[in-house]
């Protein structure tokens, strides 16, 4: 049986804690909804997309430590970042949850750095929407900016 | 006289169980409840030696087979105090019950404009189905608000079942464990020339039914939660209703005559019955009944009245305002159920770390987003208990709980 520690790593905590990127944008920035209906939880991503690239990108909504320290990481780790690359980055992340839901190929140059820390999850399986649900919800988002 | 819980903790095998050399602590009998050895064996013979179709054959295992499912239908009938087995009518579960009711009942009674009456504590299965009524006739919901302590607020009870032609709500809710009056309800909704329809899962498998002291016109639970299978729910209806309505579902078993142009309907029950029903299930239900009944349903709610008092003054002792209950304080006016928040930690992770002592709690919105909303909260966490649930166990949960702390 897995541990909690496997779950609860510290850098997931420290996110929980204290969140990056947390609050909403105002237009011309465009957001998505997202909700996991077994649980209630909700969160809401706000993307910013100038000449092809997440200018900025924010989340707000509530939820368990995993969707919200999930939330939180995503929006560090694809600011600044060209929307191909973000989609690359969701794409290999939704994989390493074991969520191959999409026909394009898993670019393995791809970094994940820090996401690593969630791969724990997996172990969890009850838990994979809470941690994917920022992630669906980013693309939703994406989709609706281009 | 009060239950053995020692004794009756030996017929539940799954109690016994370890799992990583830790005893489970079930407490989410709210959800569904562990099943006794008695309806174990039950099914299992049933399906060794005994199985038959029921009601259309005519040799001897198929007869035996349509007598002890019939059987079933007397004992509930009996445990409820219907005034006749042939009001009961077995569906797949109570969300099948409330829905035969509400559409079959709704589509053949109410047209545009008319008003049904809700409670703001109903579990999705007794509001999605009259919403879908909302979109197809045109009917109209009021909603009984709650109170500051959680009890429903009755004080414009008249006025909110003006030209009500249904008040449907439930008994016990899964939420909060309040229990409602039910018979002020039924005799309300009557002086207002409304019908009466009682979502009864939460307290028929924790507290003697009087379906006929109630005045209820109609009344649904589930095998599922009262030591029973799941796959059989159950409506009770007062013949005369049952009698008007069009059937639910059509197929076999159901018609008198079925011909090229129409078809004519078979007599209570089996005019609600169609196609072939959960036959093992709703046998081994009936050993479920005896089972209760052996026990004494009142001995039950005493147990669970007790271990509420319990519950309630060794958290606030243990905890103080680190726990909030959403429920009523007084032991007399709930069920063993118990939605809390805890500290500020989301119910998904308590649940979670609850789960490394083998603690099973339910974290969600429980099939009641109305009534979380009013809450303040997307979710809750929420432990359950049941006649073979002890005050160890609520220590248990709440040294869980401490640790859980130490995460967070």
């Amino acid at each position: 049986m897995a541990g909690l520690e496997d779950l609860y790593r510290e850098i997931i905590l420290d996110h929980y804690r204290t969140p990056r990127n947390r609050g909403e944008l105002e237009p011309p920035a465009v957001h998505a909804e997202g909700h996991n209906p077994l649980c209630g939880d909700e969160i809401q991503i706000y993307v910013s997309v100038l000449n092809g690239v997440v200018d900025n990108v924010t989340f707000s909504g509530s939820g368990c430590s995993i969707s919200q320290s999930s939330a939180s990481m995503m929006t560090a780790a694809v600011k600044g970042k060209k929307v191909e690359e973000v989609r690359a980055i969701v794409r290999k992340f939704k994989h390493m949850m074991t969520i191959d839901d999409d026909d394009t190929p898993v670019d393995e140059s791809v970094k994940l750095g820090d996401l690593e820390a969630l791969q724990g999850v997996v172990k969890f399986p009850v838990r994979i929407k809470c941690a994917t649900l920022g992630w669906n919800t980013l693309l939703d988002a994406l989709n609706a900016a281009s | 006289m009060s239950l053995d819980v020692a004794a009756i903790r030996k017929d539940f095998p799954v109690l016994s169980r370890l799992i990583n050399d830790l005893p489970l602590v079930y407490l989410d009998s709210a959800n569904t409840s562990q099943k006794p050895q008695c309806v174990i064996d039950a099914l299992t013979d049933f399906m060794s030696n005994s199985y038959a179709p029921i009601n259309r054959s005519a040799y001897h295992l198929a007869a035996e087979a349509t007598e002890r499912f019939e059987h079933t239908r007397q004992s509930l009938a009996r445990f409820i105090n219907a005034p006749k087995a042939h009001e009961i009518v077995f569906t797949k579960n109570a969300t099948e019950a409330l829905n035969l009711v509400i559409l079959s009942w709704g589509r053949a009674n109410l047209k545009s404009g008319d008003v049904v009456v809700l409670t703001h504590m109903e579990h999705h299965a007794n509001i999605v189905p009259w919403h879908m009524l909302v979109a197809e006739i045109g009917i109209t919901l009021r909603w009984i608000p709650l109170t500051s302590d959680y009890q429903l607020d009755l004080s414009s009870l008249d006025e909110l079942l003006r030209d009500a032609r249904v008040l449907s709500f439930t008994s016990m809710s899964n939420v909060l464990g309040t229990i409602t009056p039910v018979q002020q309800l039924c005799e309300a909704a009557h002086r207002a020339g409304a019908i009466a329809i009682v979502d009864a899962c939460q307290s028929v498998p924790h507290q003697p039914t009087d379906v006929q002291a109630w005045g209820a016109d109609f009344v649904a639970f589930s095998s599922h939660k009262m030591c029973g299978p799941s796959g059989v729910g159950i409506l009770w209806g007062r013949e005369a209703l049952l009698e008007a309505m069009p059937p639910f579902l059509g197929g076999g078993n159901m018609i008198a005559e079925v011909r090229l142009d129409g078809f004519t309907t078979a007599d209570l029950p089996a005019k609600f019955e169609a196609g072939t029903p959960a036959i093992a299930e709703v046998i081994a239900l009936g050993e479920a009944v005896r089972y209760l009944e052996s026990l004494g349903m009142a001995n039950v709610r005493r147990h669970e009245i007790e271990l509420s008092s319990y519950v309630l003054s060794m958290l606030t002792d243990r905890f103080g305002d680190d726990i909030t209950i959403h429920g009523p304080t007084n032991p007399e006016l709930r069920g063993a159920t118990f939605s809390f928040a805890f500290r500020g930690i989301h119910p998904h992770d308590i649940s979670q770390v609850l789960d490394q002592r083998n603690v099973c709690v339910r974290a969600g919105h429980h099939c009641a987003k109305p009534l979380m909303k009013l809450l303040g909260a997307n979710a809750t966490a929420r432990a359950s208990f049941y006649l073979y649930n002890t005050t160890d166990e609520a220590d248990a949960w709440a040294d869980a709980l401490d640790s859980a702390s130490d995460i967070f």
